[in-house]
């Protein structure tokens, strides 16, 4: 028989179904028609019509972050690719497996300055895992297969294809590789046995003994095997931004999450532990704040990642493992169950004696006979409410952070949010990725009237898509982190953080086809919420809780300094 | 500390411009970089000499090595090894010049490889302490013009890098 040959853009559409591939998020163009116009040919998978490439890029970004599995993103040529940079960098920030297709003028055109052409590849080679440009349809099933490949595997990233218009139309026949090799590409899983050993032996002779877990431990799937060594062991365990949910924030032996804002416990363990098992974390400035403080402590650290560059690179360690964070805490457990040492419980009870102290100043504590609505008051509301069994998303700001303090996780890919690049705007677009995953569950996007403005027009898309979306509006009527900074560290000028002319929320939630409500008194709050994950179930509801304009986050650790030098409140 | 590090990456369109691009976005200091295609047509060689800590080029082998199309890399500096570097000078060759020119030449064992009334253009190879001491060792005056490669690196003995 004959081989049937296929368009490009009908290969690429059967790539897309060999991966296994249910949602595109996209938003079509002159260079991407070819391909749109197989995607309404087929229902193997199902495309999303956003309102903004950006959130086309988000939304299959957070799709990843609750699955685990690989997002796609579809955008033109031109100005479909340069809105979705910031997209790509988020999920480069914080390595999420994302497949990103963006169209490009034809071959003979590239290079002329021709309409909607910009040099795609090179504009997104830094944020990044890889890129290719496809010039020769006879290469791309393999290119997407590698693409899927290497987005996935090792250290986890987005990965570009720029496919050019004429390369869609080109025929060839279409053979879909089952696997792929790579000689220039071959991540590590396998921890050294050596370097396993000296761990072993270091985290029992611990006297002053932490575990300080981070977004690894969510990407690599590695949340039971935390939470078995750490339990094994007794040790305090605490988590970064990113981390969050990879060990049950409400068992005791969590201290909360570390760093800028982190809990004064995890901070001063942090800082005063004599060794440190870092997993899947990088010690980021966000962090431990500045190096040189965080080093005045002897400690002696073990790094487990999957990525060797992140190993070594702001903080020298003692015993680096390059490996599957599950697979190397494994092999550790195992080691210790089956041999006879144990840790030190006398001195680590005068561990724990010490860290219950730090604990009892109770730092997340807040007013709570304000007449004002607290921010941090609602997120509890919506833990209660929700029993802390929702998605949430959240943008960037404060609502953040309160979010990630108050909202208790207690397991792994249910906390969806900006954490390297920071990005606000993420949020929505963020939640629709997790609702389309998961139709039945309660998805909660906690965000701020600054940043929901950056992508409030995907209101429409998630109508269109019937998303019942939560949204938790904290509106301080500020640009409340931006606020925070100029409250203490610019003598209370607050430069164009206060935002001037808000919409009526509920007003915009309506037009857009939503149910709207605003919130303005404390005992309100629950009976709101309430509403909304009941009567409202299956709406998207937009809760306007306006909140107290001044409230900042605690604690905090300016910019630049240590670990132990925290403003409290 | 100087180190010179070699590269075999696939021989791809961007790959440079990946290489490179790393050293600028990390702040990371390229002395000199050359890149050719090995007797395998699909792999380049690259050659990059670069300054900094024991820790920065660990980062910057980490981060090489992370590169997609990086195949392998090696820190030549850790070991014995050989590095040269190809130079081409204009010089002036007239007058007093022409003979003290080919006198330099001879000494650093260079060749002269084109020749007007009042120009020889020289070749020397090296490592690059040698073609500095060449220019030093010229007149200002006479230099028109030099070109040169930065090095290239090879490790000594048995030591291979190939995939
Ligand atoms: C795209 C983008 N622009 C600017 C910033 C800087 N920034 C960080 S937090 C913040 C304020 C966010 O305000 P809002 O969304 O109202 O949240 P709040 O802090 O008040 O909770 C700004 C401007 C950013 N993170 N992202």
């Amino acid at each position: 028989m004959a081989e049937t040959e296929l368009s490009g853009a009908e290969i690429l559409v059967r790539c897309l179904q060999a991966e296994g591939v249910k949602y595109v998020f996209g938003y079509p163009g002159g260079a991407v028609l070819n391909i749109y116009d197989e995607i309404h040919k087929q229902d193997a998978f199902k495309h999303i019509l956003v309102r903004h490439e950006q959130a086309a890029v988000h939304a299959a970004d957070a799709y990843s972050r609750a699955t685990g599995r690989v997002g796609v993103a579809l955008v033109t040529s031109g100005p479909g690719a340069t809105n979705a940079v910031t997209g790509i960098a988020t999920a480069y920030m914080d390595s999420i497996p994302m497949v990103v297709i963006s169209g490009q003028v034809p071959t003979p055109a590239i290079g002329m300055d021709a309409f909607q052409e910009v040099d795609t590849v090179g504009i997104t080679r830094p944020c990044v895992k890889h890129n290719f440009l496809v010039k020769d349809v006879h290469e791309l099933a393999a290119t997407i297969k590698k693409a899927f490949y290497i987005a996935a595997t090792g250290r986890p990233g987005p990965v570009l294809v720029d496919i050019p218009k004429d390369v869609t139309q080109h025929l060839c026949a279409f053979d879909y590789p089952a696997d792929i090799r790579m000689r220039s590409y071959n991540p590590t899983y396998k921890g050294h046995s050596g370097q396993i050993k000296r761990a072993v032996q270091m985290l029992l002779e611990a006297k002053r003994p932490m575990i300080y877990t981070g977004g690894g431990v969510i990407l690599g799937n590695a949340d039971r095997q935390v939470t078995e060594l750490t339990r094994l062991l007794g040790y305090p365990v605490t988590s970064t931004l990113m981390g969050l949910g990879g060990y049950p924030a409400p068992d005791p032996l969590f201290l909360g999450m570390l760093g800028m804002h982190g809990t004064i416990e995890a901070n001063m363990a942090m800082q005063h532990c004599d060794v440190l098992l870092a997993v899947g974390a990088r010690f980021d400035d966000r962090v431990i704040g500045n190096p040189k403080h965080f080093a005045k402590e002897a400690r002696r650290i073990i790094h487990i990642d999957v990525d060797p560059s992140s190993i070594s690179k702001r903080v020298k360690v003692d015993v680096p493992i390059v490996g599957d964070v599950a697979q190397v805490l494994e092999e550790i457990a195992r080691q210790i169950g089956t041999g006879t040492d144990r840790p030190d419980q006398s001195a680590l009870k005068a561990w724990w004696a010490q860290i219950e102290l730090w604990r009892s100043q109770d730092c997340l504590k807040y007013d709570r006979a304000s007449e004002m609505i607290k921010p941090q008051f609602v997120i509890e509301k919506l833990y209660e409410v929700t029993g802390g069994d929702a998605y949430v998303t959240s943008d960037v700001g404060q609502h953040q952070m309160w979010a990630a303090q108050y909202y208790k996780f207690d397991k792994p890919r249910r906390w969806i949010n900006s954490g390297g690049l920071g990005t606000m705007g993420f949020g929505l677009p963020a939640a629709m990725g997790v609702q389309l995953a998961f139709p039945d569950a309660m998805v909660a996007c906690v965000t701020g009237e600054g940043s929901i403005q950056m992508n409030i027009q995907e209101l429409s898309t998630c109508l269109q898509e019937k998303l019942p979306i939560k949204v938790i509006l904290l509106n301080n009527r500020y640009l409340g982190m931006v606020r925070q900074w100029q409250e203490f560290f610019y003598e209370e000028r607050y430069a164009e953080s206060y935002i001037d002319a808000l919409p009526d929320f509920v007003k915009l939630a309506e037009a857009y086809g939503h149910v709207g409500m605003t919130v303005e008194k404390p005992q309100d709050v629950e009976p709101a919420l309430r509403d909304a994950f009941g009567k409202h179930k299956d709406r998207l509801v937009f809760l306007n809780f306006v909140t107290d304009p001044r409230e900042n986050v605690y604690p905090m650790i300016p910019a630049g300094k240590g670990l132990s030098e925290m403003i409290l409140l | 500390m100087r180190h010179i590090i070699s590269l075999l990456m696939e021989n791809e369109a961007g790959a440079l411009s990946r290489v490179a691009g790393l050293f600028s976005a990390r702040g990371y200091n390229i002395e000199s970089l050359t890149v050719a295609p090995t007797e395998d047509v699909t792999l380049s060689r690259m050659t990059i000499v670069t300054r900094g800590s024991n820790d920065v080029v660990e980062q910057i082998t980490k981060q090489l090595n992370k590169l997609v199309d990086v195949v392998k890399v090696q820190d030549l500096t850790d070991g014995g090894h050989i590095e040269r570097e190809l130079m081409l000078v204009k010089v002036r060759a007239f007058g007093e010049y022409r003979e003290e020119m080919k006198r330099m030449t001879d000494i650093f064992r260079g060749r002269v490889i084109d020749v007007t009334d009042k120009t020889y253009t020289i070749e020397l190879t090296g490592d690059g302490q040698k073609l500095n001491a060449f220019l030093a060792a010229l007149e200002p005056d006479a230099i028109l013009e030099t070109v040169r490669t930065g090095a290239s690196g090879i490790g000594r003995g048995e030591r291979v890098m190939k995939i």
